[in-house]
């Protein structure tokens, strides 16, 4: 997109002199507050809005050169309710594209059938109408709809903003997945910060006028935002979900504390001097917190024990997660789990935070910015 | 009720010749007003601000009385059943253009921009995506003027006998033979009834994707809060 401008008749600019770059087979995120011009945006990569100035570049090809419904058609399109076509059957709403496109009944049936196990719906519903599906299914038949057709292009207009925020969560995980398989170039806009961090390789704010506030990765967005506005749409947390791309596969486990239930005298003076022990099962996955005092050897959780809380698997799990689990933890250490759920060991709050610190500044050396965020993290840690 | 069926030879008639008749003065006018409101109504979806005075200037005809209409028509057509149909189309067209316009309107936005983000052209939109989905909406203005028509031919006995069953309303009188007129009545009921039984078995052919049926949809919407919750879980 090179300098394009949207502007109305009545004068109102929607989009303002935009220039992005949107990188192929990725997800590249448009958020910002309503009226800011996303959604004008989105169209008129499938000209269903047409630019009032500036060019729009498809691998180099002016989009004006094409004629406009050649164009749609190898564009997906999924928009907020999904906009089914509630007289047709969720197999005919999904074939609708590949129909249009000529190839025959019976072959745009086949692969509507086979989007539709893709998308995670269960092949039953096929010969249903759309008003006998949920919200989040029916969400599900128009990203089947707008894959139908294999387009490289991938249009999303706030899919999943009128949906609950479980079945949120469970479409953004499985448009994840989709985008791992299919690696198609997805432009998708939304109002959720949250969901553009979670979703974009590239996220590019925008501002109330139509202007671009800031284009970069989300990382990059967390810990360096461009001005004010970036910073003050990004949230309060900002510093902690940053977290969340920092790997935990670094930190530095203990298992001083660690014992079996069936662990001996010996054992547990070996492990004297730390203020709880975690005690595990034979198989080596965690039961709960004890206190040492107390405890009888042999059958150590035959006492009281505190709940371990949810564990993280490092390596799997960013520092996000580590650190959440050392702060539910009652007894402020965090315990790390094997793939299995077989205890490695744990990991108190203090290393976590150091931990946290070192990525800073590793993460962006010479920022100054990060000077602010570790003191932001040491004040939820303690 | 000695003579219910037995039709007076003015008529030149038999009884199921007037039903055919009657259905056909009353049909035909149907089928010609529906034929004339698609393409206004389109008109009128697509120009919002002819809506209003195409509104108003029908609504005006519905208001003329049939029969004024019938003595200006004399002298153009005559009496004959053409003089009968054209009023009723005119009135057809009066209920079906509202019935349409608001049919095709409410096809919701996401589902138009969604068929335009497809590559749907207007004429494939209209066609595949609005009037599919203003079927029902059609369909309850046909119920409404069918009624009506098949009522009102029977006015048209009043202009040489060509009123159908409405005949036998006036033979009635001639005759002196009141089972005349009752038969008049009923029949022409039960016609209305009939033709209304079949447009809602036609609605309902044509529109398996309308949520109806009360057993069905309770035990849908408690089945589908099902795989949230395990997913929650």
């Amino acid at each position: 997109m090179d300098s394009v401008t949207k502007r109305y008749p009545d004068g109102t600019v929607a989009v303002d002199r935009l220039s992005l770059e949107i990188p192929d087979r990725s997800i590249t995120v448009l958020v910002g507050p309503s009226g800011c011009g996303k959604t004008t945006t989105l169209r008129m990569i499938n000209r269903m809005v047409e630019p009032s100035e500036g060019t729009i570049l498809l691998d180099g090809e002016d989009l004006q050169r094409q004629p406009v419904t050649t164009l749609r058609r190898s564009m997906g399109y999924v928009i907020q309710n999904a906009g089914l076509f509630q007289h047709r059957t969720i197999l005919d709403n999904i074939a609708t594209v590949p129909r249009m496109l000529g190839r025959g009944k019976q072959k745009s049936r086949e692969r509507a059938a086979e989007l539709m196990e893709r998308v995670g719906l269960d092949a039953s519903l096929a010969k249903r109408y759309p008003y006998q599906l949920s919200g989040g299914q029916q969400q599900r038949v128009g990203v089947a709809r707008a894959l139908a057709a294999d387009p490289p292009v991938l249009l999303m207009d706030e899919p999943f903003s009128a949906v609950d925020p479980v079945v949120r969560k469970g479409l953004q995980d499985e448009l994840l997945r989709i985008q791992d398989e299919l690696g198609k170039t997805i432009v998708f806009v939304t109002h959720d910060i949250d969901e553009a961090i979670k979703l974009g390789t590239m996220v590019a704010v925008m501002r109330t006028g139509g202007r671009l506030a800031q284009f970069a990765p989300p990382a990059e967005l967390l810990s360096d935002p461009a001005d004010a506005f970036v910073e003050d749409f990004l949230g309060a947390d900002r510093g902690i979900r940053r977290l969340s791309f920092f790997s935990s596969a670094g930190l530095e486990l203990t298992r001083g504390p660690v014992v079996r239930a069936d662990a001996g005298a010996e054992r547990l003076a070996a492990a004297d001097g730390a203020p709880h022990l975690l005690v595990t099962d034979a198989d080596g996955r965690p039961l709960g917190w004890a206190e040492p005092r107390g405890l009888s050897a042999g059958d150590l959780a035959a006492g009281p024990l505190l709940s371990c809380g949810r564990p993280f698997v490092p390596g799997t799990d960013s520092l996000r997660a580590a650190l959440d689990c050392a702060v539910l933890s009652p007894t402020g250490w965090a315990v790390a789990v094997d793939a299995d759920g077989r205890v490695i060991g744990v990991v108190s709050q203090q290393t976590i935070g150091e931990a946290i610190r070192s990525a800073h500044g590793a993460g962006s050396p010479g920022d100054e910015r990060t000077a602010e965020e570790p003191a932001d993290v040491t004040k939820v840690a303690p | 009720m000695n003579g219910f069926f037995d039709i007076p030879s003015d008529l030149d008639n038999t009884y199921f010749g007037l039903i055919g008749l009657h259905l056909r003065e009353a049909l035909l006018p149907v089928l010609a007003g529906l034929l004339a409101a698609l393409p206004l109504a389109q008109l009128c979806v697509r120009f919002r601000w002819l809506y209003p005075p195409v509104l108003g200037v029908t609504t005006v005809f519905y208001a003329i009385p049939s029969l004024a209409v019938f003595v200006v028509l004399i002298d153009y057509t005559g009496q004959t059943e053409l003089t009968v149909m054209i009023p009723l189309a005119v009135y057809s067209l009066v209920v079906l253009v509202p019935a349409i316009v608001d049919g095709v309107r409410s096809v919701p936005e996401e589902t138009l921009a969604a068929s335009t983000a497809m590559g749907f052209g207007p004429v494939r939109r209209y066609l595949q995506v609005q009037l599919p989905i203003a079927v029902p909406a059609i369909l309850a203005g046909l119920r409404v003027a069918v009624a009506s028509s098949i009522s009102l031919v029977s006015v048209g006995a009043l202009i040489g006998n060509q009123g159908a069953l409405g005949n036998l309303l006036a033979d009635a009188q001639k005759y002196g033979r009141p089972e005349l007129a009752v038969n008049s009545v009923l029949t022409t009921a039960v016609l209305a009834i009939l033709c209304d039984a079949v447009l809602v078995l036609v609605r309902n052919l044509l529109t398996p994707w309308m949520p109806r049926g009360r057993r069905q949809r309770p035990k849908e919407a408690a089945a589908r809060p099902e795989p949230q919750e395990a997913a929650a879980k």
